[in-house]
């Protein structure tokens, strides 16, 4: 059906000067397709780089906008006219401020890109809101090191990087943006140095502090997403709080053993909101319950694929994708190679992000989650030894007798020589082979199993003397016998 | 280049005063002559289509009106060669916003306006490639 299109004025140097061109075509973007294709000139200017009409660009057939009609699928039939009308926007909008705020690549920036460049949905735009995006990573452990690594890779523009720690060797199995030459660097610097590396386009900012309730606003209010690396539950709550409070989202992950959870806690996601992590668990678990990965270990490999997740959803908000993982937590299982997903919903009695808050500022973390009050109980009833302290006892021949409540795995990568091995979920049924004529000295890895088996022998009854190593075999390894293997 | 005799450049001035702190806009009727110098012959003001509180950053010509411009220049033998807008406090340079809404060969009349007058009047024309806007030069020569 021969169809006639009119060519605007400015256009027409695109059509060699022709108003008007005949096309066969039975929809009006089918019509579109064939003049487009006749004169290629014109396409960038109807189209943009995700291939769908500019928003400035009108279709008419025969004076009725097809946006009042069926859009592209609008039906043609013989004889109708088709005219392409722009409508005219401009000025300094809030839109236009933030189109043109947004920085512009270099060509090393445009040549290191290029494979985000070529797909429509990142784009050049896409690529400039990257650089324009500020990121704070939470912690650059087992999560902040495939996150760090990917978003700079990626081009953020600026990322803030937030730890305290030192690099350990036992880091390396699963923190793989430290190195071997890293040990005994703080984090942050190894950390830096490694985003550096990978991409000198990016800021990189330093944090070398642990997060608080009296620095946390301080520091959220400086990017835009905050993606939550750590690994305990007062810092897990005061990053959601804390977000919540300042409208950020919080990009989740958390990691144990062979098992990984992720999600985008968003209270003020758009279309309706996110629910945030305390709609999940409104209250911590009891102090314990849930034992830390230097306790329980973890699979190096899961905080990769968490943290890939985590990369990749921060990148998604970043660019305003859809399908970001708001209200669904992602539970992945290593082991059994299994994803699942949960739906989540915004809680309307939640403490935090519900409709009558109860937190309206940032609390004590520690004591919400029970840490608090448990502290300074310990000293008072529990014995220590130092390493050294031991070693002179054993050196003067003093009569002490070592158990080892750790597991046998454990036993087996390392061992203080003369120990009797009670893993701690036997020490109490097992408490006969324990002679309490004789003073004991408890350990473990660091000291924490072997402090919970004195109180728990205590508990029991256990009429001798029990005294806790300090810092466990790891200290015995540091201060008297670096042979002991240090895991 | 763009032909813009004094008086038209008066009645975009005085349009963008009267509407300040509002931006205004318009049609720029004329005709293409040789070498893609563009004569202008005739204002065509129109109103902002905007609601109000968009009205300060925004403006905007809908489709309709342009159509209604088109149909008064043709009724006049004149094209719609371009169009003209104001930047209340701002330089009269054209945003990364202009130049995603632009098509090329049309003139774009940018003119700053402050709380007193208009200042600066400036035309641009987007390159092909869509890459950028280029100033062209204004003259008010029409012989």
């Amino acid at each position: 059906m021969p169809i006639t299109i009119n060519i605007p004025t400015a256009l027409r140097q695109f059509t060699e000067g022709n108003s008007r061109i005949e096309v066969e075509a039975s929809t009006a973007g089918e019509a579109l397709d064939r003049l487009t294709t006749l004169h290629a000139g014109l396409r960038r200017h109807l189209y943009d780089d995700k291939n769908a009409l500019r928003s400035f660009v009108n279709v008419y057939v025969n004076d009725d906008d097809v946006r009042h009609q069926s859009g592209g699928e609008t039906p043609l039939k013989d004889g109708d006219t088709v005219m392409i009308v722009p409508s005219i926007a401009g000025g300094a909008t809030t839109e236009a401020e933030v189109a043109s705020a947004l920085p512009s690549l270099s060509n090393e920036e445009i040549a290191r890109y290029s494979r985000h460049l070529i797909m429509p949905e990142v784009g050049l735009e896409g690529q400039r809101r990257l650089k324009a995006a500020s990121v704070l990573m939470i912690g650059t452990g087992g999560l902040g090191a495939p996150v760090g690594m990917y978003l700079a890779a990626a081009g953020v523009g600026r990322i803030g990087i937030v730890d305290f720690d030192v690099v350990e060797a036992s880091n390396l199995q699963r923190q793989i943006i430290h190195g071997t030459g890293d040990i005994g660097r703080p984090k942050i610097e190894s950390a830096r140095d490694r985003l550096r590396d990978i991409n000198p386009h990016i800021e990189i900012e330093t944090h070398e502090t642990r997060l608080t309730s009296q620095n946390a606003l301080g520091l959220f209010a400086n990017y835009d997403i905050v993606v939550d690396g750590t690994d305990n539950f007062p810092t897990r709550y005061l990053v959601n709080d804390a977000c919540v409070l300042s409208g950020k989202p919080n990009v989740y992950g958390s990691i144990f053993r062979f098992e990984g959870q992720a999600s985008v806690f968003w209270a003020d996601a758009p279309n309706g909101g996110g629910a945030c992590y305390r709609c999940l668990y409104s209250e911590p678990p009891p102090p314990g319950l849930v034992p830390s990965c230097a306790e329980g270990g973890v699979l190096g490999v899961l905080p990769g694929i968490v943290g890939a997740i985590q990369a990749n959803e921060t990148i998604k908000i970043i660019l305003g994708a859809e399908g970001i993982l708001v209200n669904r937590l992602l539970l992945f299982d290593a082991w059994q190679l299994k994803f699942r997903e949960l739906k989540l919903r915004k809680d309307p009695s939640c403490p935090v992000c519900g409709e009558n808050p109860t937190i309206k500022e940032l609390i004590d973390y520690e004591e919400f989650c029970g840490l608090r009050g448990q502290a300074p109980e310990q000293p008072a009833t529990l014995e220590e030894i130092t390493a050294t302290e031991l070693k002179e006892r054993l050196d003067n021949g003093q009569h002490v007798q070592i158990i080892d409540v750790r597991e046998t795995f454990e036993y087996d990568i390392a061992r203080i020589p003369g120990t009797r091995l009670i893993p701690l979920g036997q020490v109490v049924t097992r408490m006969n082979e324990i002679d309490p004529s004789r003073e004991t000295v408890m350990h473990c890895k660091a000291g924490v199993r072997s402090a919970k088996a004195i109180a728990a022998l205590k508990q029991a009854g256990f009429p001798g003397r029990l005294i806790n190593l300090k810092g466990g075999i790891t200290a015995w390894s540091d201060e008297v016998d670096p042979t002991v293997a240090k895991y | 280049m763009i032909q813009l005799a004094t008086q038209h450049r008066k009645q975009i001035t005085a349009h963008g005063e009267r509407d300040y702190p509002y931006e205004c806009c318009g049609l720029l009727l004329g005709s293409f002559a040789e070498g893609a110098v563009k004569a202008i012959a005739e204002i065509y003001p129109i109103s902002n289509a905007r609601e109000e509180q968009a009205k300060r950053n925004r403006f905007l010509i809908r489709p309709e009106e342009l159509m209604r411009g088109e149909r008064y220049a043709e009724t006049k033998g004149l094209d719609v060669v371009g169009f003209y807008h104001s930047h209340p406090d701002e330089p009269a340079v054209p945003s990364q916003y202009d130049l995603e809404h632009a098509w090329p060969l049309y003139s774009y009349i940018v003119v700053s306006v402050s709380v007193d007058a208009a200042q600066d009047l400036r035309s641009w024309e987007m390159e092909a490639d869509r890459s950028r806007f280029v100033e062209e030069e204004i003259s008010v020569d029409l012989s």
